[in-house]
């Protein structure tokens, strides 16, 4: 396995108390690893961390990337937070970093 | 034809400089060039407002002067219309100040049109606004308002940009409106794919040199050229709706298709509905192509019936953040850092304080952390900074926060420094939709 970060690029951005992640493949090749196994369930599951999120996952295939829509995982949005990064920009490194793919 | 529209600012506190580079690259082009300035975020906006109502000749952006007093002389000498919503809660007010920086630099007086009509408490009182269908911040909606806006969309704005004028100065529209405004004036489109079109471009444009290399750069992954000179992006639309994003020659960052596609999904949902007042855009077909050195050409956006409502942000009092934070280092560093926490958490109970305290170690993976100690999973010795955080609605309650934390240089753990707090106002924001019917949008010439 390796993390995701090998093969993927991202950025996250916020709305309220939902953050969305983009992930696209550095190369074709890779895009249909990246559509099989970085799935809204799995990424549902390491974002868990955060607390109840919902995770919907959008594909543009033409582009080789996906995007995900994570519900409640800014702990409260920019608003209530009081995380060191109330945005969540950070989250994308942590996708990433966190996210095993095969080899 | 091609329009060309630039992008100089994609925040409040963006580069100051970097409109110059755009201006002069498009000085020679025989066609109509605009420049977007984007410098309109929640919190700027509410304080505009407070500031508004203490001066009526204030409340337009702090940073108006900022990005005026360089770049308006050399913009009107290029015939480069100014599009930005520096206007902020006052951009009638606005207005007079542009036409003041340009007497004090001797230029001609430019004319100004200004797009007002986004100020929700001229329509409604505060309980007719928290009457209207909520679409988030339930949690926030009954304290005290401080300012409500409604995000017009692009037809006001091409309206202002009709009137000949040398700057458009708006509030609260979207930030693609800044552009898509102009593309409507020059080519008359009506048509939904056309703005959908205009407004993707004028996506990629809002952020400022996100879409031109920054933002992105993770070395040896995504090497990116000089971002200290970072280009900002230049759109070249062409009337068929397709349009190229590049940036001025001489510049760093870099355009390719992972720049753009980055830019193109950032804070988008579902990429089949991205909504503004103007339409539903579409980009699931969306195509990307290179064309030439840093350009790429974006075609195939579909639009659909804009949505029935408006959207607008309520912004509130959130009572006062504190924040402060101390270092630790060396052999049981961490256990250190620890102890200094429990020990002001402890003192901030004893005093009767009952909100939460964020617990962060900046060292032990606290930036993916929610505040939460037990996430630290690290050997100990090393380099860590205690940080902690509260929200009161008490002023007094947060600052007791900075003040425990700093009682810690004599009274805490071994050898702790670099204490440093920040006690700052808070607002939070709602969203409420609002029917389209209550919202009349103006245009008013100063000149």
């Amino acid at each position: 396995m390796r993390p995701l970060h090998d093969i993927a690029h991202g950025r996250a951005g916020d709305k309220g108390d939902t953050s969305n992640i983009s992930v696209v493949a550095y190369r074709e090749e890779y895009w249909p690893k990246i559509k099989a196994e970085v799935t809204a369930e799995k990424v549902e599951t390491l974002f868990s961390r955060f607390g109840p999120v919902k995770v919907r996952r959008y594909e543009l295939p033409q582009l080789h990337a996906l995007n995900f829509v994570i519900d409640n995982a800014l702990g409260g949005g920019v608003n209530a937070s009081l995380a060191i990064d109330r945005h969540g920009k950070t989250l994308s490194s942590f996708l990433l970093a966190e996210f095993q793919v095969s080899d | 034809m091609t329009v060309y529209i630039g992008c100089g600012a994609g925040f409040a506190g963006d580069r100051f400089d970097a409109a110059a580079a755009i201006i002069a690259e498009l000085s020679g082009r025989d066609a109509p060039k605009y420049l977007m300035f984007e410098c309109l975020a929640e919190r700027t906006l509410a304080s505009a407002q407070l500031e508004k109502l203490k001066d009526p000749s204030r409340g337009y952006s702090p940073f108006l002067d900022q990005y005026f007093s360089r770049h308006l002389g050399p913009a009107m000498s290029a015939g480069v219309k100014i599009v930005s919503n520096l206007g902020a809660a006052n951009p009638i007010a606005g207005a007079h100040r542009v036409r003041k920086l340009a007497a004090e630099q001797g230029l001609r007086q430019p004319i100004v049109a200004v797009v007002m009509g986004d100020d929700l408490t001229e329509t409604l009182n505060e309980d007719e606004i928290r009457a209207l269908p909520l679409m988030d911040g339930q949690e926030v909606i009954d304290r005290t308002m401080r300012a409500a806006n409604v995000y017009l969309g692009a037809e006001p704005v091409a309206e202002a940009v009709a009137t000949g004028a040398d700057v458009v100065l708006v509030g609260r529209t979207t930030d693609s409106a800044l552009a898509l405004g102009p593309q409507i004036h020059e080519f008359g489109w009506s048509d939904l794919d056309r703005l959908a079109a205009g407004t993707i471009a004028g996506h990629l444009l809002e952020c400022g040199a996100q879409v031109t290399g920054a933002y992105f750069a993770d070395p040896g992954k995504k090497d990116v050229p000089d971002l200290a000179h970072v280009g900002f992006p230049i759109a070249e639309v062409a009337g068929d709706g397709g349009f190229v994003i590049t940036k001025p020659k001489g510049t760093g960052g870099l355009v390719n298709r992972a720049t753009v596609t980055e830019q193109l999904l950032y804070e988008m949902h579902d990429p089949a509905a991205y909504l503004v007042p103007d339409a539903t855009c579409d980009i699931t077909n969306l195509m990307l192509a290179e064309d030439g050195d840093n350009r790429i050409l974006v075609t195939g956006v579909k639009g659909h019936a804009p949505p029935e409502r408006l959207k607008a942000t309520v912004s509130v009092d959130f009572g006062w953040m504190a924040e402060a934070e101390i270092s630790y280092a060396g052999i049981g560093a961490l256990a250190r850092t620890q102890l200094a926490g429990e020990i002001v958490e402890t003192r901030m109970r004893d005093a009767g304080v009952t909100e939460k305290i964020a617990f962060d170690v900046i060292g032990g993976g606290a930036t993916f952390g929610r505040g939460e100690k037990q996430m630290l999973n690290d050997p100990g010795d090393g380099d860590y900074r205690l940080r902690l955080s509260i929200i009161s609605d008490d002023k007094a309650t947060a600052q007791l926060l900075n003040d425990e934390l700093y009682h810690l240089y004599c009274s805490g753990p071994s050898a702790g420094g670099g204490i440093r707090n920040a006690l700052i106002p808070q607002m939070a924001t709602a969203s409420v939709m609002v029917p389209r019917d209550l919202i009349t949008p103006r245009i008013e010439v100063i000149e």
